[in-house]
């Protein structure tokens, strides 16, 4: 059952969430990340494609302060993230969260799932009661498809797949204004890819909340982006809507990207109907 | 936790030589702690009849006496207790010290981390005997100072190997994730960097106890140490050495319980880290 | 009747911990023609690694294997470490997925690459070494000769793949086996070991088996595809007939699965429910009932056999048609 729908970008709100400004990032000297510069709007997704080495995850990570960058800008809501003080960055943390490309490595392999869902709670919410706590983390855990009493498991404990559901719980348990997804199915099966997209768009949907989704995976990208980015070796080629990236692409390098994606003959429709 | 507990739990059941090294510590520890109860005798009383006597069933000697006639059963494990408590002591320290360094150092980086490196390269260049001489000439012979002197070096590996896994647990993906998710540094640190350096830690000191016994002993031997009339090992064996020829279970006793200990400690050290370093498959 | 290249019958792998035991590949048989190629399709936990590692003797210690491997009529499993030398890098080759780690860090690629054909063929390190180079060229490696004195970090690792898809066709092999050899790769460096891959079969008329996650990658090359969940081989068909019509539910789901460029933008991906089941005790079910649109009482009562013809197999009590 494939619903045909197309998804529909969002009205742009005059400010944007996200602004990024002149970013450079350098590792040991060397440019990884040259001269990047792009907007951000609240409940779009907006994907960032190229291949490995073209500066994607230093992007999402500058973009989140976690790597410093050597020049540039990111205004968060009115605020230069590059430029405030430590705790006033932290204080912005609650409404900047990102998953990660290996699942099981970005859970601390000591601590249960419960409580690393409600760390977040535990330092953006003091005031919460620990019986408070346990209900929100239960909650959350449902809402991405686990059941609350695996929160006292550990991380090896569970699948890849569903090792991300937790990391997606915890950095949505605060309700963020954006989530970056460094990578995020990529290192997921390809029957398991589906479900954790679609649980994104589903938060997204109730939250409101912006993605940048960066992977490169072009064709799922095609499906589930507002606009499309493109970069390479540092610096962004291309910028446009979904529809416009994929069916008329400018940029030479762009178009060798999409013409290296081996092609799939279509299906029988036979095959849909599941039945005998 | 548990999983990973289980497994070297059992590891460590499987390994031959470390259950048996380690019921031999507690057999050592229980005889120390309760051994004295079973004999009337005490590590004071002289008792002139019976001077350097051999070890015999009479009058409870069962260990013989020494050159002033102290039942040597009875002194001797009081030396036990002594450098047990000296080991186990000396060895929390350096823990708590070398760890909470060595995380600071690793995880901060940059030039704290080149500072506090620094400083423990000094204290590394310090010769120990030097460093405990001059402790002791300030502030006189007590067995308080020996904790402390022998503890404030013990953490020096300790920080160093520390710092070394947080080093390599710092650029893992849940570090990023606990900095992305608003946690602060300290909070870092103790929640997610710590228990994840614990194993080698573990490890490390099972290994110090016997090293920090065997300085002390040194310590005692050259009558640095632990002075009359309390015991250590070290001592007891100072005094034996004196009596090799004439009363040689004076060195043998003593000199046969510290070699077991320690040989015991050391076994089972390396079965605990066998058990616990396995990378899985 | 032609020798198959490679003949697998019933093999099943198994490890056996303290508590329990894990079959990897339970059952599985394929037989493989002189200058096919096979692709074979499977998630994690399908066994499609493991039965192939089985046939290069690569399995761990602890694996116990049982089945019969047959390359071009001589049996592996079991044989001398001798015999399988002369079989393993020279007629019957692999190259893995992580081109990271395949190499050895500290020797030259030219010394790695001229060892094989010492090893092997025993030419001297002159001619292995121009030899080496010439290969280079054919692999579509830039500049071959300076390639040949550097160490293998100072390649990318769609060059080191490169290096190790030479270092496998040194010998002229009658099979390679490539497991996952483009997942670690970009797309358009994943699109170029492709084309070589193709080139050489036509050169040299070399069987090829590509394991692969990606239909996609399967696709283009691949004369039969066959696919495997849970340790078994659920499907085994032509590769058109497969992609087109596919018979066995979770071959179907899979395809599914599979997002494309072409097509309408859908608001939400398929999905297939629930995890491929990990390794473990061998049930008497189907064991894609949990996850199957299709499944029935039969399905989880009684496990279905690989039937069919020699075109076409698949192993469901209710294929599609």
């Amino acid at each position: 059952m494939m619903p045909p729908t197309v998804v529909k970008p969002p009205a742009v709100m005059n400010a944007p969430l996200l602004q990024v400004r002149g970013l450079q990032v350098e590792f040991d000297r060397q440019p990884a990340v040259r001269d990047v510069s792009f907007d951000l709007f609240a409940a779009e997704t907006v994907a960032l494609v190229g291949e490995s080495g073209a500066g994607k995850s230093t992007v999402a990570r500058a973009v989140l302060r976690l790597v410093q960058p050597a020049r540039g800008s990111v205004e968060f809501s009115g605020l230069d993230l590059l430029k405030a003080p430590p705790a006033v960055m932290r204080a912005q943390r609650r409404d900047l969260q990102i998953i990660f490309q290996d699942p099981l490595a970005s859970l601390n392999p000591r601590m249960t799932i419960g409580d690393a869902i409600a760390e977040p709670l535990v330092i953006f919410e003091p005031e919460l009661t620990a019986v408070e706590r346990r209900q929100k983390v239960a909650g959350i855990l449902q809402r991405v498809g686990l059941s609350a009493d695996m929160a006292s498991r550990y991380p090896h404990e569970f699948s890849g797949g569903q090792c991300q559901r937790i990391g997606i719980a915890r950095a949505t348990v605060l309700r963020p204004k954006l989530l970056v997804c460094d990578e995020a199915v990529s290192s997921l099966d390809v029957s398991i890819q589906g479900q954790i997209i679609n649980l994104l768009l589903d938060l997204q949907q109730d939250m409101g909340m912006a993605m940048l989704f960066i992977s490169h995976n072009l064709a799922v990208v095609r499906h589930i982006s507002h606009r499309v980015m493109v970069m390479y070796r540092g610096e962004l080629v291309e910028v446009a809507s979904c529809e416009a990236l994929f069916t008329a692409p400018v940029h030479p390098y762009t178009r060798a990207l999409l013409a290296a994606v081996p092609r799939m003959p279509p299906i029988a429709a036979a095959s849909f109907a599941g039945d005998a | 936790m548990s999983v990973f507990l289980d497994d070297a739990t059992r590891r460590l059941r499987a390994s031959p030589a470390a259950v048996p090294a380690l019921l031999a510590i507690l057999a050592i520890v229980i005889i120390t702690l309760f051994g004295p109860w079973l004999n009337a005798n005490n590590t004071e009383t002289l008792d002139w009849l019976h001077v350097a006597a051999h070890p015999t069933l009479q009058n409870a000697h069962w260990f013989g006496t020494d050159r002033l006639g102290r039942d040597l059963y009875a002194r001797t494990l009081a030396g036990a207790r002594v450098s047990i408590a000296i080991g186990l002591v000396a060895s929390a320290i350096s823990i708590l010290v070398g760890v909470s360094y060595g995380a600071v150092a690793g995880y901060i980086g940059g030039r704290t981390d080149h500072l506090m490196m620094r400083i423990i390269e000094i204290l590394s260049g310090l010769p120990l005997i030097f460093f405990v001489i001059f402790l002791t000439v300030i502030f006189g012979r007590s067995e308080y100072l020996l904790f402390v002197s022998i503890g404030a070096v013990g953490w020096l590996t300790m920080a160093r190997i520390v710092r070394g896994q947080t080093l390599s647990i710092r650029q893992q993906d849940f570090i990023a994730a606990a900095v992305a998710g608003g946690a602060g540094t300290g909070r870092i640190i103790a929640k997610h960097v710590v228990p994840n350096v614990i194993g080698p830690v573990i490890v490390y000191a099972t290994l110090t106890v016997p090293q920090i016994i065997l300085f002390e002993s040194f310590l005692s031997f050259l009558g640095l140490g632990i002075q009359e009339p309390g015991a250590s090992l070290g001592s007891l064996i100072a005094e034996g050495v004196g009596e090799m020829e004439a009363a040689p279970w004076m060195l043998l006793v003593p000199g046969s319980f510290l070699a077991i200990l320690l040989l015991c400690l050391n076994i089972f050290g390396d079965g605990l880290r066998d058990a616990l370093d396995v990378k899985d498959a | 009747m032609v020798v198959p290249i490679l003949n697998v019958d019933e093999l099943s792998i198994r490890y056996a911990d303290r508590s329990r035991a894990l079959e990897a590949v339970a059952g599985a048989s394929l037989r493989i023609a002189p200058q096919e190629c096979v692709g074979v399709v499977g998630e994690s936990g399908s066994g499609k690694s493991q039965l192939f590692l089985a046939a290069m003797g690569l399995l761990a210690g602890h694996a116990r294997v049982t089945g019969s491997i047959r390359f071009a009529g001589d049996e592996l499993l079991g044989a001398k470490a001798a015999a399988l030398n002369r079989v393993r890098g020279s007629k019957l080759s692999m190259i893995f997925q992580d081109p990271m780690t395949s190499l050895t860090p500290h020797l030259r690629i030219g010394t790695q690459l001229a060892e094989v054909l010492v090893c092997h063929l025993g030419v001297s390190w002159t001619e292995a070494r121009s030899a080496a180079g010439r290969m280079l060229e054919r692999v579509q490696l830039t500049d071959p000769k300076r390639r040949l004195n550097q160490y293998p970090h100072e390649l990318s690792g769609g060059m080191r793949q490169r290096v190790m898809l030479a270092m496998s066709l040194l010998c002229r092999p009658d099979l390679l086996i490539a497991d996952e050899p483009t997942t670690a790769l970009d797309v358009t460096v994943q699109a170029q070991i492709l084309e070589v891959l193709r080139a050489v079969r036509s050169e040299t008329g070399m069987a090829l088996v590509l394991i692969s996650h990606d239909f996609a990658v399967i696709a283009g090359l691949a004369d039969r595809i066959l696919v495997m969940y849970a340790g078994r081989i659920v499907e085994n068909a032509a590769a058109d007939e497969l992609l087109r019509r596919p018979r066995h539910p979770y071959s179907a789901e899979l395809l599914k699965c599979v997002p494309s460029l072409s097509g309408p933008r859908l608001a939400r991906l398929p999905t297939l429910a629930g995890q491929p089941p990990q390794p473990g005790e061998a049930l008497q079910a189907c064991p894609f009932a949990p996850r199957c649109p299709r499944a029935a009482d039969r399905c989880r009562l009684e496990r279905p056999a690989l039937a069919g013809s020699s075109m076409s197999q698949v192993a469901c009590h209710f294929p599609l048609s």
